[in-house]
């Protein structure tokens, strides 16, 4: 397991807390230092007809923007760069973390944890700045007879107090198992040798293929939810 | 991905035994504050690079032909506008020009007939003055010829007389014994 290892490049303290620069640190900057770079690189001519990376660029941009007018509507444009830096940023230490000898930040459960729990607080403070305390009625669906609605009224608090752990832990296993299975693999074909290891690298080629769709993916349902999550806030039940 | 966890587990179990560490280095506490001290920086940073900037950008350019498109479009609109009109215009002249080249040919038509009516009447009445004059001349003639028979008749008789009788006879006698 040393490849999910934190190796601290630079330890550093800050009011007695550890804040060293670690290898996940180390990857987290670089996501910091990539996407931007990757956008100015491509936005540099703003052709009125794109070239193949401003129309990346522009693909990523309307695909986030089209996601959230499809869930949310117009009125969770104004949430727009958030959902985009959290779609960008998920993707790209996902993506990172597949080129061999990387360390991939989303493996670690405090990180998408944090995350989720980001999401959640933001979420549920646009819902009380939206709706003040009528976003509580989020918890008593309409139409429910009423006396099922004690039990409904719980199961709803337990589904929106969970949101953060289903939401970081799918995104934290995903992760890891699909590292941890390249990493089982990586070893079956230098263990089996020249003669026996071509089955497990045959394998491993499909599978680190496998893996970029999953890394694609779990950046894309990390979102959609966080989509849904905001429907919720912003238009409660209207939709 | 149940294959997957199942597989992850089995390496946990044997990482875990082979290295003698303490599980999984994801549930280590003392990798936590490090971890989540980075991830708020870099998070909040690459916020505000991509919502101040990047993203600005990128919407203007979309924004921009979008804009472009519509001008595009709406400039189409016009020249078509303009197209139909021309058409229309063209139509209308042609219309009026037919009409007109008509309303000239069936002048030209009328005034021709009205022409050679008139050219017919005045050969007609020329005609008939020439007629009427060669009527009259072959009256006359007639009429001359007419008088003229009695002088032949009676010079006739006289030469006839004359020659019956052996003797000359005086046309005015052979005039007075004739009529």
């Amino acid at each position: 397991m040393e490849q999910f290892e934190i190796k601290r490049i630079i330890p550093l303290e800050l009011f007695g807390w550890d804040i060293s620069f670690t290898n996940a640190s180390l990857f987290m900057v670089l996501a910091v230092v990539l996407i931007p770079l990757f956008y100015l690189f491509a936005m540099n001519r703003r052709a009125l007809v794109p070239g193949r990376l401003q129309s990346i660029a522009e693909l990523s941009y309307e695909f986030i923007a089209n996601m959230i007018k499809d869930i949310v509507g117009e009125g969770g444009m104004k949430y727009f760069p958030w959902i985009f830096t959290i779609f960008m940023f998920i993707l790209t230490v996902n993506m990172l973390g597949l080129l061999p000898y990387s360390f991939t930040v989303t493996s670690h459960i405090i990180v998408t944890f944090a995350l989720a729990a980001m999401v959640w607080l933001v979420i549920t403070a646009i819902g009380f700045m939206n709706h003040g305390p009528g976003f509580l009625k989020l918890f008593v669906p309409s139409g429910v007879p009423f006396w099922l609605l004690p039990i409904i009224v719980v199961i709803e608090l337990i589904s929106y107090l969970i949101r953060p752990i289903s939401h970081s832990v799918r995104l934290f296993a995903n992760m890891m198992a699909g590292h941890a299975m390249l990493k089982v693999f990586a070893g079956f074909v230098v263990g089996l040798g020249v003669l026996g290891g071509w089955a497990p690298l045959v394998f491993l080629v499909g599978f680190t293929g496998l893996e970029l769709v999953v890394a694609f993916l779990q950046a894309f349902i990390f979102t959609v939810l966080t989509c849904i999550y905001l429907n919720d806030a912003v238009n409660m039940h209207e939709h | 991905m149940i294959a997957a966890v199942s597989a992850l587990v089995v390496a946990a179990a044997a990482a875990a035994h082979g290295e003698g560490s303490s599980g999984l280095p994801q549930l280590n506490p003392a990798n936590f504050a490090p971890q989540l001290f980075w991830l708020a920086v870099s998070f909040v940073i690459l916020y505000l690079i991509l919502s101040r900037s990047t993203l600005p950008r990128i919407g203007e350019v979309l924004e921009e032909r979008r804009d472009r498109v519509q001008r595009d479009l709406d400039a189409a609109e016009r020249f078509k506008g303009e197209t139909d009109s021309a058409l229309a215009a063209y139509e209308k002249a042609l219309a009026d020009a037919r009409q007109k080249a008509s309303s000239m040919a069936k002048d030209v038509r009328d005034r021709l007939a009205a022409d050679t009516e008139a050219e017919r009447n005045r050969v007609e009445s020329e005609l008939a003055a020439k007629i009427s004059e060669a009527e009259a001349r072959i009256a006359a003639t007639k009429s001359k010829a007419l008088a003229s028979v009695d002088d032949i008749a009676a010079e006739t008789a006289t030469a006839v007389v004359g020659k019956l009788l052996g003797e000359d006879v005086s046309p005015a006698e052979v005039k007075n014994a004739l009529q």
